[in-house]
């Protein structure tokens, strides 16, 4: 997930200090790893530098300062420009499950069973996001995080049925 | 808790082709158990094993303290009415009855009154999402709408253990959710038992658990472990872009 575009989308409505991008990014990502508080503090400082953003103002309601980002407008047009692009076609885990495949193929280790622990882990996470999805207090973006994990999860298992149809093959090929 | 089913060391060939090879599997109630597997490895003939629809040619199968394999065929229909809701892979409706009268048939056998058993069918209709068949013959219905009337038509009857075997196989996704929610919903309202043969891996995880099949045995279940089972967000994503500046 790419923070600075993140940040820069929230800020296209209005200017918003660094707790409230962060408590956004949370609330309205509801399926993405929350943001840590220093990542967004830091990506707004480098938003700032690179004139991306720029200081509206400093409150200070009696607690700590709290200073407020706006949007400039080299910021609005990146934000715009990046919003036009498409994602990235990128790997996910399954590159890291074809490196411990072949690994226990090298090692001698049985990669049947390697296979079969692996699906026995996606399946239990694949459990829960089920859980997720027909949890009757669910919101829809919630569903379509769950939807979006296991999609991916389900296609990691059929290459992994794959992989042990062709496990012979592989064996031949890598031993 | 007794197990609801049991299977003890199964087999069953057709001709010479073994489709199960000593296989043994035990389910208590208020289970739901996916079995899944490779095509041909043989979910379907454990399913007909364990649902009485076929005698295994050696082990035995308990339904609570009955041995299916020991009964004959009349009785062993006798008790899926009583007990069992079955949902077969191609649906199996009988031709020449509308999608309500295929639902109030087996209810009306089974003591219901006519009135009762037809409001039953249009309301477990309505559930499926397959409410506009009512009127219609199998012979007019999608592959999808078949497998939801098939699926009305074995929870209608409330039984205590339901089999099916690929139950959405000709559903999409949101119809197929559709169909899983009631199939849940009569498990844990009723505390019934679900056997459900999918080769669906999203399907597989409405399940408690997961037994394959492979080559007619089943795979020894591995040890609980691994990165799963952490509940960490869904949206697993991770931060694979270049960042806008550096
Ligand atoms: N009625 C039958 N007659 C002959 N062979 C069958 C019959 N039913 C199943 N088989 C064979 O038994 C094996 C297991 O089949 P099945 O249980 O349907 O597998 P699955 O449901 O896993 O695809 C396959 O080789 C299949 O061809
Ligand atoms: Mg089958």
């Amino acid at each position: 997930m790419s923070i600075p575009h993140i940040l820069l989308g929230l800020l296209t409505e209005r200017p918003k200090h660094g707790y409230e991008l962060k408590r956004e990014h949370d609330e309205r990502l509801p399926g993405a790893k929350p943001v840590a508080y220093g990542q967004v503090y830091s990506t707004l400082q480098r938003l700032e530098r690179d004139g991306l953003v720029a200081v509206a103002e400093t409150l200070s309601d009696g607690g700590p300062e709290r200073t407020v980002y706006r949007l400039t407008d080299k910021g609005r047009e990146r934000i715009r420009s990046w919003l036009s692009e498409v994602e990235p076609p990128a790997p996910y885990v399954t590159g890291a499950l074809f490196t411990r495949l072949v690994l226990a193929l090298i090692a001698g280790e049985d990669p049947q069973r390697y296979l079969d622990r692996q699906r026995a882990a996606h399946l239990a996470r694949m459990r829960e996001l089920t859980a997720v999805k027909t949890d009757p207090a669910r919101t829809t973006a919630r569903l379509l995080a769950a939807d979006h994990a296991l999609l991916h999860l389900d296609a990691d298992l059929r290459w992994m049925e794959l992989a042990a149809r062709r496990l012979a093959d592989l064996t031949k090929e890598i031993t | 808790m007794p197990p609801v089913l049991e299977a003890r060391d199964i087999a069953k060939s057709f001709g010479p082709t073994p489709a199960l090879r000593g296989l043994s599997l035990t389910i208590d109630a208020g289970e739901v158990v996916a079995i899944t597997g490779p095509s041909g490895s043989g979910k379907s003939t454990l399913l007909h094993c364990l649902a009485g629809i076929i005698r295994p040619d050696a082990g035995e199968v308990r339904f609570g303290g009955t041995r299916l394999d020991r009964l004959d065929e009349e009785a062993r229909t006798r008790l899926r009415r009583d007990n069992f809701g079955v949902v077969l892979q191609f649906g199996h409706l009988v031709p020449e009855l509308t999608a309500a009268e295929n639902i109030a048939l087996p209810l009306m056998l089974a003591g219901a009154e006519r009135e009762a058993a037809h409001t039953a069918a249009a309301e477990w209709l309505d559930r499926v999402g397959a409410g506009e068949c009512a009127r219609l013959r199998p012979g007019d219905l999608s592959g999808g709408q078949i497998q939801r009337v098939a699926v009305a038509r074995a929870l209608a009857g409330e039984p205590s253990v339901i089999f099916a075997d690929e139950p959405t196989g000709a559903l999409d996704t949101i119809a197929g959710e559709q169909v899983l929610a009631q199939l849940l919903g009569a498990v844990r309202s009723r505390r019934a038992t679900l056997v459900l043969v999918t080769h669906d891996n999203q399907v597989a995880a409405y399940a408690d658990r997961e037994v394959i099949v492979r080559d007619g045995r089943l795979v020894d279940p591995v040890e609980p472990a691994g990165p799963a089972g952490t509940g960490g967000p869904p949206w697993g994503m991770d931060a694979t872009l270049p960042e806008v500046t550096r």
